[in-house]
């Protein structure tokens, strides 16, 4: 986590070369991948055999964010924790190995444990069974926004008192050959890199990873002296009900006020946006004329993207940007858009692309728009 | 071959309308296309034809594409650029 939050502060974009030693022709050049990780390194060959890619992202991040949170294997309020995890689509790696071993080299049978592995609830289940947690488990899967659906509902989850912790975010590991040249079909991959926000972009650039949070009950957290990052203070969601594939201005206001409602707090209370700028040539633009909807225009909040640096991580984006809001509130550093060398004035908005900037920021919200027309938008409070 | 009888038959096909009425002076977005359709389109055009038609939706001059006549020109400059056998 904490090269994750300098890396997105600096600028440091994570893409790449796009590798897949299983293709000959690669449908598109680039992708943000995790080259240095080793699953061997956390886990046993024995547990191995049952971990997705996507699986052993999340286990690994929920250990990470359990042990950060100061909080012990055997607390007994961990023990209750309800896990949410926002997943886009499966275990597309273990999907596309099975194919590949089906179709190309045309034998008759797969691994065993194929399905468990590919199951969209495998990386919420297998948190819960590798930090022995025994709350309200499940995946959360509407696409581009699951990490922000699930953080949402585990927040609801605390509100309501089913949990005083949950564990929340999303994973994802779908750079694979099948899933690559579906993205590929789709024509809005960008052959150069992801520049949100900037007039000459050219799409999206697929990443992956997992972020997974420690939601807690305020009070609880107080009384055990945990480090606060943000308070989680509203979620707004809703459905566009139009277009498949192509945003909508309505939906992302609705979104946006939906969650300002939830906390309770007029536009005015907002002082960074973290948005969901895949760097599309209609996503950032439609964004855009919502945020300037929303917000008035003599104090429009800086906004910014992170997928510069990480890639658009799908089920894993929201969480990653929830988890980048909470830090920039905690550390009080708007992060930067990375790549975007021209700001596009029909965005007409500040997307810091000069680089980070210091600034005193009371409340932010952190914005997802899926495919399918799903928007969910999170509001968090600065701690202290 | 005549490409542009082939994508009238092609947009007739995606809106499900008769190739008869499609000329190439149609607008698509009167006929009733979204995005997903020229999407679509131009994957038929693709396996039809065996050619890769270089479209990208974040490209600002996919808005030049307007008329059936438009797409079947794309086509043509695309089967240009295929290299001959």
């Amino acid at each position: 986590m904490p090269t994750t939050w300098e890396r997105i502060v600096a600028g440091d974009s994570a893409i790449g070369p796009l590798m897949l030693p299983q293709m000959d022709e690669l449908p598109c050049p680039i992708a943000a991948q995790i080259h240095d990780f080793d699953p061997d390194a956390h886990f046993t060959a024995k547990r191995l055999g049952s971990l997705d890619r996507m699986s052993q992202f999340a286990v690994v991040a929920a250990r990470e964010a359990v042990a950060d949170a100061g909080l012990e294997p055997d607390d007994a309020t961990l023990a209750q924790a309800d896990v949410v995890v926002g997943v886009s689509v499966g275990g597309m790696t273990t999907l596309d190995d099975s194919f590949q071993r089906l179709y190309r080299e045309q034998r008759r049978s797969v691994h065993p444990l194929t399905i468990p592995k590919l199951m969209a609830n495998a990386p919420a289940s297998q948190i819960s069974m590798d930090l022995g947690l025994h709350g309200n488990t499940f995946a959360v899967a509407s696409a581009c926004a699951s990490g922000t659906h699930a953080i949402g509902l585990a927040y609801r989850a605390v509100l309501h008192g089913d949990c005083d912790i949950a564990i929340t975010g999303g994973s994802e590991a779908s750079i694979t050959p099948g899933t690559m040249t579906g993205w590929s079909a789709l024509r809005i991959l960008s052959r150069d890199t992801c520049r949100p926000f900037s007039r000459n972009r050219s799409g999206l650039v697929l990443g992956e990873g997992s972020a997974i949070l420690v939601l807690e009950e305020w009070e609880h957290a107080i009384a055990r002296k945990a480090r606060i990052y943000a308070e989680l203070v509203g979620f707004g969601a809703n459905a566009d009900a139009g277009d498949l594939t192509s945003p909508d201005q309505a939906g992302a206001e609705g979104a946006m006020r939906r969650a300002l409602a939830s906390a309770g707090l007029d536009p005015t209370a907002i002082d960074y946006i973290n948005a969901h700028g895949t760097g599309t040539l209609i996503n950032d633009v439609v964004e855009s004329r919502a945020i300037r909807a929303v917000f008035p225009s003599e104090k429009l909040p800086p906004v910014s993207s992170i997928k510069g640096v990480l890639g658009h991580c799908l089920g894993a984006a929201g969480a990653f940007e929830a988890l980048a809001t909470a830090l920039a509130l905690h550390h009080q550093i708007v992060p930067p858009t990375a790549n975007c060398t021209e700001p596009d004035a029909e965005c007409g908005l500040d997307v810091v692309p000069e680089g980070a900037r210091q600034a005193v920021l009371r409340h932010a919200l952190s914005n997802s728009f899926a495919f399918g027309g799903l928007n969910a938008v999170l509001a968090f409070g600065r701690s202290a | 071959m005549n490409i542009l009888k082939v994508v009238q038959e092609i947009v007739a096909g995606q809106i499900s309308r008769d190739p008869a009425e499609i000329t190439e002076k149609t607008s698509l977005e009167e006929a009733g296309y979204d995005s997903l359709d020229v999407l679509e389109t131009i994957f038929a055009i693709e396996e039809r034809f065996k050619i890769r038609v270089p479209f990208d939706a974040n490209d600002p001059r996919v808005k030049e594409l307007k008329t059936v006549g438009d797409i079947a020109r794309i086509v043509e400059s695309a089967l240009g650029e295929k290299a001959p056998a």
